[in-house]
């Protein structure tokens, strides 16, 4: 087994397909497109391939140490050119290609007009521990 | 089994550990083994005397954990000898470790793990899942708040007012993993308003039930939250309803007016509308200025403006929203839902989406873009 985090983005992702935001659509897709989510994350506990999923808010700050005895140094908010995550899932999958699949159902999610949103989701291996047998 | 049984035991068992002698930090470890042991052994073989068996199962792993710390020989033989306890005068006892657990040195996230183990009898494992973070992360919080509070005196009274903002602040949690935190906090708020003769902890208990009472009505089926005016009044508890009012009608009656017996007030006033339209807004805004006038509090002033949209037309809420910080917690979306009331759909939708962008949780940034959406599609139309 191996955990893959799947990244989505606020900002900083390739345009998606139906790039629609989600206050033009009726509150009907809004409703279809909960239920797909929440459906996708209980179908992984099912098959014991879920780990953790969260979302972040939109609003944050950098901050830096700025030396002995100095509070730290915020900057904020966020650049409008920055890379931003809206929230992530981890899962715990057998290969690479299971990763990749899960992924692409999760980015088929319906959007404006009832049709999937085509969004673009990162997908990062975790770096692992050392196996115990090498040879 | 019952749980809520073994829970409720839990502050007089370690009352008398404490009694016979036991320091508090380690008479809370034994408890919360004997706890721990319950679970495991009284589905299969349950005790005649559930506190009996605790308190012999708790004592006996009090003296193994002091046995096995040589350093501690000393105390051992003076607790040993110590005399079995007479008949135990539980409230006082519990009342001193809600104060104890709510420590003003305590910070509110501690004090809230420690009140939830030591009075709730909520093992690690379930504080933890509630507050979605790892057992041994919470084990840490709970000893070292222990740590804290090591060297309070048993026997003082305490502020009943920071164990009331405790409880109050494990009941909004909701609820998450096994464990119904509001619930849990009704019931310990329960056993203090018992305890104590305070008005306020009557009207906390109050302010609970009146909300608890909504709960079904507050989300639908697919998790979606519902307001206030659009629930299904035929849902709410009306039992739940009819206590909480008895409760704070019995404070109101003491003339010790404060926040927790005013917040009732407000909420037992939209319990009583047969019809959201026939909610009685000039009162709950007389309400809300007396709120303001105990606490200050902007959010109480946020939540006015509201109120005078209702009791006085959306452009009077909107001048007294006017007065406000535009940068407190819901003052966009509050502006919102008064534009829309005045027939500004365009100003409504882009607040609400503005609003969804700042929303503190998922379930209200779900609410509050299909809200947007909503307008938006009207719009369209």
């Amino acid at each position: 087994m191996a955990k893959y985090l799947l990244l989505k983005h606020y900002r900083g992702a390739p345009d998606p397909v139906n790039n629609v935001p989600m206050d033009q659509w009726t509150p009907e897709e809004i409703s279809d497109h909960m239920r797909y989510m929440n459906d996708f994350a209980a179908r992984l506990e099912k098959t014991g391939e879920f780990v953790d999923g969260q979302a972040l808010a939109p609003e944050g700050a950098w901050v830096r140490y700025d030396g002995e005895g100095r509070p730290p140094v915020t900057d904020g908010p966020f650049a409008e050119t920055k890379d931003l995550i809206a929230g992530w899932m981890v899962i715990d999958v057998d290969s690479y290609e299971r990763a990749v699949q899960l992924a692409g159902e999760l980015s088929a999610a319906p959007g404006a007009g009832g049709k999937p949103i085509h969004e673009w989701l990162e997908v990062r291996p975790f770096l692992a521990c050392p196996p115990t047998i090498t040879e | 089994m019952d749980e809520a049984l073994l829970r409720g035991l839990t502050p007089s068992v370690l009352t008398v550990l404490v009694r016979r002698g036991a320091d508090f930090a380690a008479a809370e470890d034994a408890v919360q083994d004997a706890l721990v042991e319950a679970l495991r052994v009284w589905p299969a073989d349950p005790p005649r005397d559930p506190k009996g068996w605790l308190v012999t199962v708790a004592w006996r792993r009090f003296l193994d954990a002091t046995r096995a710390d040589t350093a501690r020989r000393r105390r051992e033989d003076r607790v040993e000898e110590e005399p079995s306890p007479g008949p135990a005068p539980a409230v006082d006892d519990t009342l001193q470790l809600y104060f104890l657990c709510a420590h003003p040195s305590l910070t509110p996230a501690s004090a809230v793990a420690l009140t939830l183990r030591a009075v709730g009898g909520l093992t690690t494992r379930q504080i933890a899942r509630a507050y979605l973070v790892p057992e041994a992360t919470m084990a840490q919080r709970i000893s070292r708040a222990k740590r804290t509070v090591s060297g309070v005196r048993f026997d003082r009274p305490g502020d009943v007012a920071t164990v009331l903002r405790v409880l109050y602040l494990v009941f909004n949690e909701g609820y998450s993993g096994d464990v119904d935190l509001a619930a849990e906090a009704i019931r310990l708020t329960r056993q203090l308003a018992a305890a104590v003769d305070h008005p306020e902890a009557a009207g906390l208990l109050a302010l609970m039930l009146l909300h608890h009472a909504r709960r079904a009505a507050r989300t639908a089926s697919d998790g979606s939250l519902v307001p206030l005016a659009e629930q299904d009044r035929g849902r709410w508890d009306t039992a739940a309803i009819a206590e909480g009012i008895g409760i704070l009608q019995a404070a109101l009656a003491r003339d010790r007016l404060g926040e927790f017996q005013a917040q009732a007030a407000i909420a037992a006033l939209h319990a009583d509308a047969p019809t959201a339209e026939e909610t009685d807004w000039p009162q709950i805004v007389e309400w809300y200025d007396e709120l303001a006038r105990l606490t200050d509090s902007p959010v109480v002033r946020l939540n006015r403006a509201v109120a005078v949209g209702e009791a006085d037309g959306p452009r009077a809420g909107l001048a007294a929203l006017a007065a406000l910080d535009p940068s407190l917690p819901r003052y966009t979306a509050v502006a919102a839902y008064l534009h829309e009331r005045d027939g500004d759909l365009a100003t409504a939708a882009r607040l609400y989406a503005e609003a969804a962008h700042k929303a503190p949780d998922l379930a209200e940034r779900d609410h509050l873009t299909r809200q947007a959406a909503r307008l938006n599609a009207l719009r369209r139309r």
